[in-house]
């Protein structure tokens, strides 16, 4: 199911959907019982215009359109129930139960459904009215059979998530048998997603069963349904259209009745856990306050980032970063830290509200609109999941190069060759063949290392690492951070790492920072943090809890200041 | 050759071989969907071969009518091989089809193949026509709705955007095929009303098939886009301060064609079968108008011809659908199993 965004339109949806159901409901009911007389009976006022004896006009037999279509909804809607009936009680059936069934079956089934899904319902309904001959009563066989499928298929899906988790396993070893381990633990957890599939098929089965009742394979005279109805006033359709416009009208009322309700019971579905529509995110300056830091390279004065709740997540903070330093921010998750590095590389999620009384770069005023190319080129980025941060559809080199291009004016050739000649000088192996493979070709520290390179290529005054170590392995992490320690000795590149480790920091960073709840709580150099000498309890507890990495770290700094570039 | 294909559409580096890592994943790809396409084209062959025998009672006198001289119920039997065991009719039936020999109409005495021929390029017309339509209308609207409203901007435009396309969604095509010829062809009388005899024949039909489909699949393309502007690699596109035009569509268009034809690939495949009843609407001369007459007059071998076509289609739809994901996205070739 598609992910709605709108949740607030959803219980007017529904209510309108199951108003509109309620309609039809009714004029299913006693349109038959005091209409059929006028439905049903031939007079010699033939194919007379709306007026006042006939609302619609008459058919060719002098019969009430009006009266025929309302009393035409009955027949409709039994045929749609029914079919839609026959497809979910089998097609949950099977969906349910080839997983109690042996895998090889299994596998076998679910193979069968999944080609048969793939072929239009329609199909599957031609071949079932070709068998059983037209009528109405094989056209709901074979729209009900043609929807099978579709419910075994999502069934098995739904299943397939529930089937594992502890409560099933439990009930199997206790030997529930299968027919109650369904209905009562598989069931329910299921019955949601089903309810809001229910609904939009039932529209579709409405709009099939009609549809071979219009081609002639469905209801055939004299009983009549809406489809039946819109074929008899195809003949006439120059002279009479509203013939035609009326049982239209009520075909699109209907599926619009059961799209709106099945929209809006997936809304609800989908509603949980949805955070309000939120408001635009917006940079202001805070007056007041004269720069704190004027002489170094990076300022942030008086920083605080809101949701759009009005909660607090940074908490006015200022912080300095000079020439050719490495600062650390460290802190849990949840800290702020993360907030605060993308707030000043200006990539704060929609919906955050950010205000500082002094955001620089340089001489950049970062709280002022900044030409795109001059951004890109003073602040490298260096991300946390190297698997999420490239474009799976676009190829390793368009990635790598493209600020290189797009900012710098390189030809693709030159800038190709520069990447290449950057990752082969951090030992990368076939660099040509790495820029022409896609991401999910590489591995996540080969990804780290690239994006590192390639963050060089414009020689940035500085880098903005968030957690560039997190998702890599024990011994990735170490040649990712000897990059980061290679490039700010060998071009004195300002770096801004974030990490909640603080291993790493102790030793790559000249100060560290500490976050915690949106503040900074504590300010050390990274000798102060390596010899203990910390104050804060928060910090000490983060201490306490970073396994001794002393040892294999002064053993890299040894190795890395042996392999500078 | 897929590795210059990806290269013109993405722009990358031209001219290519093919990485090794590249090629075991298409030849994967080609192992894996060649196994779904045997299975899809056997089941669709058997389910036609079945209309035959499962009709209730004796076939021949179900065809011919209980009031057929035994004689002529005795010479169908002969020409179906009704006599025969089951087994050896779905020989005979696979050999003639290995042989492009589906049988003769009992209406019209003629090979079913060449009612086929003569039918198939006006119901395929509507088809990939009104595919091709959906797509292109489809997605740059979804996708515009979709950035215009990304993050909560302007709620007055999402909101009548989900109400008007949720509404234009469940129009059924025959319907709306039926509304288009009382305003197009009967009120302003600008476009004919059916047949296809001229070229502008085919545009209301079209349409007609086109539009719910449209709506359907922009509202996929719309949630998508959402889905895919949240993603981590257009932070770091974002980081590389480019401008709006290179940010959606080089960094956000590719995938959200994926996600879109995974999800739209149904859609489509559906819009065959609403191509089907379309044809009645507009008297339109395709395959669609000559099966249900088939059903009616009970003409097995047409019926099993063009449900064998008509199903081969859908087969190819889906796989194109495939292989244009495998070019956007070369994760999927090594994909889930399908059909």
């Amino acid at each position: 199911m598609p992910k709605k965004s709108q949740t607030a339109r959803s219980p007017i949806a529904l209510t309108t959907g199951l108003a509109m159901a309620a309609v039809l409901i009714l004029i299913a009911v006693f349109a038959p019982i005091f209409l059929s007389g006028d439905a049903n009976t031939l007079t010699a006022a033939v194919r007379e215009a709306p007026g006042a004896s006939h609302f619609l006009g008459t058919d060719q037999f002098g019969r009430d359109v009006f009266a025929r279509t309302l009393v035409a909804t009955r027949l409709t809607l039994i045929l749609a129930v029914s079919a839609t009936i026959m497809s979910v009680i089998i097609g949950v059936f099977i969906g349910g139960f080839i997983w109690l069934a042996p895998r090889k079956f299994r596998d076998l089934v679910l193979r069968i459904i999944d080609s048969s899904v793939a072929f239009p319902s329609l199909i599957l309904a031609l071949v079932i009215a070709a068998i059983l001959g037209p009528g109405a009563f094989s056209a709901v066989i074979a729209i009900g059979v043609a929807g099978i499928p579709g419910f075994a298929r999502i069934t098995s899906n739904m299943v397939a998530g529930v089937i594992n988790r502890d409560y099933v396993s439990t009930a199997r070893l206790l030997g529930v048998p299968g027919a109650r381990l369904f209905t009562r633990h598989l069931l329910p957890n299921i019955a949601s997603p089903l309810l809001v599939l229910i609904a939009s098929s039932f529209a579709l089965t409405l709009l099939d069963i009609s549809s071979l009742s219009f081609v002639g394979l469905g209801v055939q005279s004299p009983e009549y349904d809406f489809g039946r109805l819109l074929n008899e006033a195809l003949p006439s359709i120059y002279s009479h259209p509203i013939e035609a416009i009326a049982p239209s009208f009520m075909l699109i009322f209907s599926g619009v009745a059961a799209m709106m309700i099945g929209d809006g019971l997936a809304a609800r579905h989908e509603a949980r856990g949805h955070a309000p529509a939120s408001a635009r995110k917006q940079a202001v300056r805070l007056v007041g306050g004269s720069p704190r830091f004027p002489d170094a390279l990076v300022e942030v004065s008086g920083l605080t980032i809101t949701d759009t709740l009005g909660n607090q997540l940074v908490k006015g903070i200022s912080f300095s970063i000079n020439q050719g330093e490495i600062v650390g921010l460290v802190g849990e998750s949840g800290s702020g830290k993360s907030l605060t590095a993308m707030s000043l590389a200006g990539l704060l999620a929609d919906g955050l509200g950010m205000n500082a009384t002094a955001l620089r770069l340089g001489d950049l005023d970062l709280l002022t609109k900044i030409p795109d190319a001059k951004l890109a080129k003073e602040i490298g980025l260096v991300y946390q999941d190297p698997g999420t941060t490239y474009n799976p559809a676009l190829r390793m080199g368009v990635q790598l190069t493209e600020v290189a291009r797009v900012h710098l004016g390189m030809a693709r050739r030159d800038a190709d060759a520069s990447l290449i000649a950057a990752l082969g000088n951090i030992r990368v192996r076939q660099p040509e063949e790495r820029m022409r493979q896609h991401p999910h070709q590489l591995s996540g520290g080969m990804l780290q290392r690239a994006t590192i390179a390639s963050s060089m290529v414009t020689d940035p005054s500085l880098i903005i690492a968030d957690e560039p170590t997190t998702a890599l392995d024990v011994t990735v992490q170490a040649e990712v951070l000897r990059e980061f320690k290679a490039i700010n000795s060998g071009k004195g590149t300002s770096m801004l790492f974030i990490t909640h480790d603080l291993g790493i920091v102790q030793e790559l960073c000249d100060r560290v920072l500490v976050m915690r709840s949106g503040e900074i709580v504590e300010r050390l150099t990274g000798d102060q943090l390596k010899r203990g000498e910390v104050t804060h309890d928060y910090t000490r507890r983060l201490l306490e809890t970073t396994p001794t990495m002393t040892s294999p770290l002064s053993r890299l700094t040894n190795t890395i200041e042996k392999t500078e570039i | 050759m897929p590795g210059e294909t990806v290269s013109a559409m993405t722009g990358v580096i031209p001219r290519l071989q093919m990485s090794k890592n590249r090629g075991a994943g298409w030849s994967a790809f080609w192992r894996r969907r060649l196994t779904g396409l045997v299975l899809s084209i056997g089941l669709l062959v058997l389910l036609t071969f079945l209309i035959v025998p499962l009709i209730p009672g004796d076939p021949a006198i179900a065809i011919l009518g209980t009031n057929a001289r035994p004689a002529s119920v005795n010479a169908l039997r002969e020409q179906l091989h009704l006599s025969d065991p089951l087994w050896s009719q779905f020989v005979s039936y696979i050999n003639g089809l290995l042989h492009l020999d589906i049988g003769e109409s009992f209406r019209y005495k003629t090979p079913v193949i060449d009612i086929i021929t003569t039918k198939l390029p006006y119901t395929a017309q509507l088809a990939f026509g009104s595919i091709a339509l959906v797509l292109v209308v489809a997605v740059p609207l979804g996708m515009g709705i979709g950035v215009l409203t990304r993050g909560g901007r302007r709620n007055a435009l999402g909101t009548g955007f989900s109400v008007i396309a949720g509404f234009l969604a469940s129009f059924p095509a025959y319907v709306v095929g039926t509304l288009l010829v009382i305003v197009f062809a009967i009120w302003l009388k600008v476009l004919p009303a059916g047949g296809a005899n001229v070229a502008t024949s085919s545009v209301l039909p079209i349409a007609a098939l086109a539009l719910g489909p449209i709506f359907a699949v922009a509202r996929v393309v719309r949630a998508e886009t959402y889905t895919v502007l949240k993603q981590d690699f257009m932070r770091t596109a974002r980081g590389h301060r480019l401008r709006a035009a290179r940010l959606y569509l080089v960094h956000a268009f590719p995938n959200l064609l994926a996600s879109t034809l995974t999800l739209a690939g149904l859609i489509l495949a559906g819009l065959l079968g609403g191509a089907i009843v379309i044809e009645t609407v507009f008297s339109y001369p395709g395959l669609g108008s000559e099966v249900v007459q088939a059903i009616i007059y009970k003409d097995y071998p047409v019926i099993q011809g063009i449900i064998l076509v008509i199903g081969s289609i859908a087969i190819l739809i889906n796989l194109l659908i495939d292989v244009i994901l495998g070019i956007i996205d070369p994760r999927t070739l090594g994909g889930s199993d399908g059909a």
